[in-house]
């Protein structure tokens, strides 16, 4: 439709607010309150235009652009005189008790209020009183407080409370003393806080990691990145300062996780930092090190030119590295470091999704689902923006049948949140132990993997009713089928959700199988397998066999050569499994960024860089690959990508000259050559060589302060700026001024606009796409649809509860189950301790307290004792154990062990 | 003697007690609604009586009341607004202390009327002694049959209960009371959508004063048609006045429409005149929130008519000479008090009781409270009389609720009408401090008519 803004016409979408639009069209209007994914509430009264009831209308009414929709042929003014001192008279009030304090405020330089100030021209202030001020709280590690400079827009409690979830911030007191807060100091208990920082449009809630190396938002150069932290595969801007990562920020991508981060993946990032890095070369039974790459590389030469080399890939390390390992040891010599079991869970879930038959949902997809079904994955803890995801299905769902006959659009937060009050969308989950999703849940039941996949297949049956069977099902489990069944068959857009963590395929198969019975004439069902490490997917489609098959490729004295990239193999795979493989190699190579249990095992360990020193593309649950750019430059370490060491010992093994400079792009073109389901990872973003009108893209804004005089105890002249030669971005200041390709972004700015909210000159819209299409291409490509056959005819066989055995199941955190997050000292401190974690009736089966130890054998592996946490709501037979936490070694998950109590 | 249709029987010996007011008539009007007349018939009536809303905006209750959704299957709720918390208004405590049956008779045909089963009184909770009573009253109406299952065989089940607000000012605005009602924060809600939609709990709401439900037991007693021939034009029936400040006789008093605001005061049915003889300075007609009005306009209004005790005649003249009805609370200055102080006392209340949702109004009012007690103090400056202007000029409209409003216009309308007196505090910081502006050139209004 049509509508003037100040006498000029624009096309706008309907069922958009006055605000989005004038926004969308790429004019400034401030305001404080409306946040693009939580709609309108109308109270900072910032955002106020004209109205006009139509082109003869003189006079105007004054009204919130964010309260009102947009109608065709509407006029408004935003440089209307009253409008534009009442807006100035806003921001001066919002003044009257803010404490100026830029000068020592985290946010200074990156402030919505700054720029929201600056915008409305409010630049003297005739309040001459004491300004209120608070007591600030600590509320963790995670996050600093400073309530004194709050303008009160109630954004932190809407996002903390109705966004994400949270119940622990809330609004305090009241008139012109309302606190923002907890009701006593503590920790904030969402995983989902850190958005705080990004939400709150001052400097109350901060980074406090960030806030340990402090560095002005602009004196930061930055990378557009991806989340390493899980298989969600959040996107993400690294920053960094003087060679040391200091934030991770959000960055947009309007088909992954929007405006929003987990704790893990916002604060994991001080694994890069860490004494731990390995920083160096490292050849072990050899005095001193390597001191010169020749060297080095002749001690080498003979390694890797043994007849036998093997390569142990890593599903947290790049395809660029996988491929590279690959390529070095040949594709009958690459095997996926991780377990057996894993990898058929891994290969279960890529066949399903490709069967033709389901479509894999982004989160986007599963935000707007109308009926949500989870089976058998402990999203809240495996895939937290998932979890997120998930809630905001089922809270959106409610909001828009409630506002159906009410004619609210879904914009107007208010009202809708009045509208649906405690109503909420479908959602069922159906896991083995209870978690904070299920609060959330129309159906929460725990069971064990085995009667969860009958669950599922009773709900497959039922909606199939000619074609499966379904007998023997006790009256509890057909009446929750038949109700989960008929919401997901009356659902326009219902998604299925599960995952490889409870070592079921049976699981997962059943869950496709209510996918695909599921389908309509018009659109395939929307399903997502939660994996378990960033590139696990990625991994995955190289379709290498399972390290358990590593082993068997060496004989004993074979002289083989391992090379292990970026995996630390004792927490994937159990000790005495890679024990045997490690004795049997002659020599063991190592790539990775931090030591750990398989890195001391290394006779040759390669210093390897992370997302912040290198280049590389990985591939989320979802399919989507998407490429992390460089941010920290290495120019003078040892530090290199593993495909680069991998390229290097390649030219050494194959004995060419070694003149070549591999660009990562070289290396995704093979790729797509050899392996056709890479097909399109090179149209992620383009070459190395890539310029725009012959500029690179920037990595510095160009509010950058400038080089510095801190390396001037080196020396006083100015160094070259590191030179990005993988790449397209520069380590500089010049180059593109504008909005770069989505691909590309790494950082927002826009003029005028120096916060987060800059972003919405990135979008097509306000919570649209990025310019351009959002990032990331999809491997799993849409094929045409096809009706997969099922894979159950009969019903999935039932758990048998023994007192000797019991299932072993990880138990995953969602803040403590980062390998490398577990770095960030902050995140530690909240992850949870070691347990055997057990139902009562076990507890009470195996005659032991809390507290009690419990020893945990399994065919001979002894794993030790652990102390015994009983946990309510999780179902009997089943003994979980902390995984993935610092500290927690492999363990063969989904087998039966035994537990026997210590005296 | 005027017509009193409800405070006649409030001093009737026992009249609080169940017997006492069913012998001297009482459910007189519960029977007749509710065996002869069906739940529309008694709208119909209401809208007859010309009955407007007692809460303060004077809204007509038959048309609210024909607003209300009737989803299929969905309850509704009748709420009565007992949150009174108005600086000079206290005629629903009078009420419900001296005659509380008269209230829940009025709930009892209001909620056959828009088909509640569960209403609710939501009251202030400084009237800490009053739910005793009501909630007696209830026990007794109930033991006789008033209230509960199937009263009086009409199969109409009735439930009323009685909740205690927190003591916020704000819970009295309908939709912060709806939150408060539902165990929230009292934040008042943006509207659409509206409480005859979605209200308390999502259900269709009416949102009541507990002078307009007394008001409709007369009305079914005398029929809408005769209680709309009390009083004059748009103000029909009678009106709880609660009077107070510098006068003999401070109270409340049930008045019909029709007498003059000069009768009202100096009449010894009334106010009695000012106190200890002195003379009148200004009025605040409609509680603390309605403009302030100089004596010299307050007997007659701009156009030298004689302003009356009504709706139409306060409101005349608008807010640059005019006032409003508000909720009946009719504040009394006399020469000895300061306008200043007066104005810095009421904006101190209003910044206290901000929910401080909306910025104009929550940092707006307490800007204006620092002005204001700056000048009182003597420290103020010229330029800060018209920074108020400036201030509440920008806060009025411009708010979720009504709250904002009601705190600009009084600080308005003391700069509209007496702003030579807040000049004179700033000219005269140290007299101002021992010594009051008085009359200056106000007359009594009395002698400026004669
Ligand atoms: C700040 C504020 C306070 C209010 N307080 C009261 C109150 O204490 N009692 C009341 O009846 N109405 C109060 N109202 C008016 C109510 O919002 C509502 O209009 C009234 O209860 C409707 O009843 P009526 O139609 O019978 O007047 C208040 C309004 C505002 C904006
Ligand atoms: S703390 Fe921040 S987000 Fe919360 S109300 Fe204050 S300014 Fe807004
Ligand atoms: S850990 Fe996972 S969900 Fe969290 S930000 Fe990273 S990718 Fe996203
Ligand atoms: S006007 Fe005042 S009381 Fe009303 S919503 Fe706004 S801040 Fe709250
Ligand atoms: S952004 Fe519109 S009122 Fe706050």
């Amino acid at each position: 439709m049509v509508i003037h803004i100040d006498n000029k016409e624009y096309n706008i979408k309907s069922g958009k607010n006055l605000l989005e639009a004038c926004l969308s069209v790429g004019l400034d209007l401030p305001y404080f309150c409306w946040h693009p994914a939580m709609g309108s509430v109308g109270a900072c009264r910032q955002c106020a235009v004209k109205v006009y009831k139509d082109e003869n209308d003189t006079k105007g009414r004054l009204v919130m652009s964010c309260m009102e929709g947009v109608k065709d042929g509407l006029y408004l003014s935003i440089e209307d005189k009253t409008a534009k001192e009442f807006r100035e008279q806003v921001i001066e009030w919002l003044m009257t008790n803010h404490p100026h304090d830029c000068p020592v405020c985290d946010e200074g330089g990156a402030c919505h209020l700054q720029d929201m100030t600056v915008m409305t021209g409010h630049d003297y202030r005739r309040f001459k009183y004491k300004k209120r001020t608070y007591t600030n709280q600590y509320l963790g590690p995670l996050i600093h407080h400073e309530m004194n400079r709050c303008i009160q827009c109630y954004r932190c409690v809407r996002y903390y409370r109705d966004y994400a979830g949270g119940d622990d911030l809330n609004v305090f007191a009241a008139h012109n003393h309302v606190y923002f807060g907890r009701e006593k100091d503590g920790v904030l208990q969402s995983p989902f806080s850190g958005n705080l920082s990004e939400v709150c449009p001052t400097g109350v809630f901060t980074d406090k990691t960030l806030k340990e190396h402090y560095t002005r938002k602009w004196d930061l150069t930055m990378s557009p990145s991806v989340c390493n932290h899980c298989s969600v595969g959040c996107n993400t801007i690294a920053a960094e300062r003087y060679g040391e990562l200091r934030c991770i920020l959000n960055r947009y991508n309007g088909d992954v996780n929007g405006y929003f981060l987990c704790d893990r993946g916002r604060f994991g990032y001080e694994f890069v930092n860490s004494e731990n890095r390995i920083k160096r070369v490292i050849i072990r039974n050899r005095a001193g090190e390597a001191s010169t790459e020749e060297e080095l590389m002749q001690h080498l030469q003979p390694l890797v030119s043994m007849s036998k080399i093997i390569g142990i890939g890593s599903p947290r390390a790049s395809l660029e590295s996988n491929f590279a390992l690959m390529q070095l040891v040949g594709k009958q010599n690459f095997y996926q470091g991780i377990s057996e079991d894993e990898a058929h869970l891994n290969r279960v879930c890529i066949d399903v999704l490709q069967s033709g038959s389901v479509h894999s949902a982004s989160l986007k997809e599963i935000e707007q689902a109308d009926a949500v079904l989870v089976v058998g994955e402990d999203i809240w803890n495996t895939a937290p923006m998932m979890a997120l995801a998930v809630r905001q299905a089922v809270v959106k769902t409610a909001g828009a049948e409630a506002s159906q006959h009410v004619q609210i659009p879904v914009w107007l937060d208010s009202a809708i949140k009045e509208l649906a009050q405690e109503d909420k969308g479908f959602l069922a989950v159906l896991n083995v132990s209870a978690s904070p999703l299920d609060e959330l849940a129309t159906h929460a039941w725990h069971a064990t993997p085995d009667d969860l996949s009958r669950a599922a297949f009773a709900i497959a049956a039922y909606l199939q009713p000619g074609k499966l069977q379904a007998d023997n099902f006790s009256e509890e489990l057909t009446n929750q089928a038949k109700a989960i069944g008929e919401a997901l068959k009356q659902a326009k857009n219902p998604v299925i959700i599960t995952g490889v963590s409870s070592y079921n395929d049976n699981v997962i198969k059943a869950a496709f199988d209510i996918a695909a019975s599921l389908n309509t004439a018009g659109r395939k069902t929307g399903m997502a397998c939660v994996m378990t490490e960033c590139n696990s997917m990625g991994l995955a489609l190289m379709d290498a066999p399972a390290f358990n098959h590593a082993m068997d490729s060496v004989r004993p004295n074979g002289h083989a050569t391992a090379v292990i990239l970026e995996n630390d193999l004792y927490r994937h795979l159990t000790p005495n499994l890679v024990d045997n493989f490690l004795n049997k190699c002659d020599h063991i190579i190592v790539l990775d960024s931090l030591h750990n249990s398989t890195t001391e095992k290394a006779s040759v360990l390669l210093p390897a860089a992370t997302f912040a020193e290198g280049d590389g593309t990985l591939v989320n649950n979802e399919g989507r690959a998407q490429r992390f750019f460089q941010v920290i430059p290495n120019a003078d370490t040892q530090v290199k990508e593993s495909w680069q060491w991998l390229w290097k010992m390649q030219m050494l093994r194959s004995q060419k000259v070694n003149g070549h400079v591999l660009h990562p792009d070289e290396l995704l073109q093979k790729m797509e050559t050899d392996m056709p389901q890479f097909k399109g990872i090179t149209s992620v973003s383009p070459g190395h060589d890539y310029t725009i009108h012959g500029e690179r893209i920037p990595r510095e804004p160009h509010r950058y302060s400038g080089r510095t005089a801190i390396q001037a105890n080196k020396n006083v002249s100015e160094p070259k700026p590191f030179y990005d030669g993988d790449s397209p971005l520069s380590f500089t200041m010049e180059g593109f001024k504008g909005v770069p390709p989505s691909w590309a972004v790494p950082f927002f700015w826009a003029p005028g606009w120096n916060s987060v909210q800059s972003v919405a000159k990135y979008q097509d819209e306000p919570n649209g796409s990025l310019k351009g299409g959002n990032p990331g291409v999809r491997l799993l490509q849409d094929k045409k649809k096809e009706n997969a056959d099922l894979f159950f005819k009969d019903v999935p066989e039932q758990f048998v509860i023994t007192k000797d055995k019991w299932l072993l199941l990880p138990k995953f955190h969602v803040l403590g189950s980062g390998e490398l997050s577990g770095y960030t000292k902050a995140l530690e401190v909240l992850s949870p301790e070691l347990f055997a974690i057990i139902s009562p009736k076990s507890a009470e089966a195996l005659n032991v307290k809390e507290g009690d130890m419990l020893q945990l054998t399994d065919a001979g592996i002894a794993y030790g004792s652990l102390p015994v946490k009983v946990l309510d709501n999780m179902c009997d037979g089943v003994v979980f154990v902390n995984a993935g936490s610092r500290g927690t070694v492999g363990m063969n998950w989904g087998t039966r062990i035994n537990l026997a109590k210590v005296n | 003697m005027a017509v009193k249709l409800l405070l006649e029987k409030a001093h009737v010996e026992g009249i609080r007690t169940y017997d006492v007011y069913r012998r001297e008539g009482g459910y007189r009007a519960v029977e007749k609604a509710l065996k002869s007349m069906s739940p529309e018939a008694i709208v119909e009536e209401v809208k007859k009586s010309g009955l407007r809303g007692r809460g303060g905006a004077g809204f007509p209750t038959g048309m609210k009341w024909s607003f209300i959704a009737k989803p299929e299957g969905v309850p509704r709720h009748l709420v009565c607004n007992a949150d009174e918390s108005e600086p000079g208004t206290f005629k629903d405590r009078y009420l419900m202390e001296f005659i509380p049956h008269l209230l829940i008779e009025g709930l009892i045909i209001s909620s056959f009327a828009l088909g509640s089963n569960a209403t609710y009184i939501y009251i202030r909770g400084e009237y800490a002694w009053i739910p005793d009573i009501l909630e007696q009253a209830i026990a007794e109406a109930k033991a006789n049959g008033w209230l509960g299952k199937n009263i009086l065989g009409t199969g109409f089940d009735c439930e009323i209960y009685v909740q205690r607000g927190a003591g916020a000012y704000i819970c009295g605005e309908e939709t912060a009371l709806i939150e408060s009602l539902e165990g929230k924060r009292g934040n008042p809600r943006i509207k659409p959508p509206f409480p005859a939609v979605k209200g308390v709990w999502d259900r269709p709401t009416v949102v009541n004063n507990v002078e307009t439900l007394a008001a409709v037991v007369p009305i079914i007693n005398l029929t809408g048609e005769e209680y709309a021939k009390i009083g004059v034009g748009r103000s029909t029936g009678t009106k709880l006045i609660s009077a107070c400040g510098n006068i003999n006789k401070p109270g409340v008093y049930e008045i019909d429409m029709t007498i003059s605001v000069e009768e009202f005061i100096y009449s010894d049915e009334y106010c009695g005149g000012i106190a200890n003889g002195k003379r009148l300075k200004a009025c605040i007609p409609g509680g603390s929130s309605v403009p302030i009005l100089p004596a010299n306009l307050l007997f007659k209004t701009a156009k030298g008519e004689t302003r009356y005790m009504n709706y139409e005649s306060l409101s005349d003249g608008g807010f640059a000479t005019g006032s409003m009805m508000g909720s009946g609370g009719f504040i009394v200055l006399d020469e000895d008090q300061c306008v200043v102080k007066h104005t810095y006392t009421l904006a101190r209340f209003y910044r206290h009781e901000s929910c401080g949702q909306c910025s104009p109004c929550r940092e707006g009012t307490g800007w204006m409270e620092k002005i204001l007690k700056n000048i009182d103090t003597g420290k103020g400056k010229m330029s800060d009389i018209d920074l108020l202007w400036d201030i509440q000029r920008k806060i009025e409209g411009n708010t979720i609720c009504p709250l904002g409003d009601a705190a600009a216009w009084p600080v308005a309308a003391a700069i509209r009408h007496f702003r030579d007196e807040f000049e004179w505090h700033v000219l005269n910081p140290e007299e101002s401090q021992v010594r009051n502006f008085g009359l200056a050139h106000y007359a009594d209004a009395r002698e400026v008519v004669a």
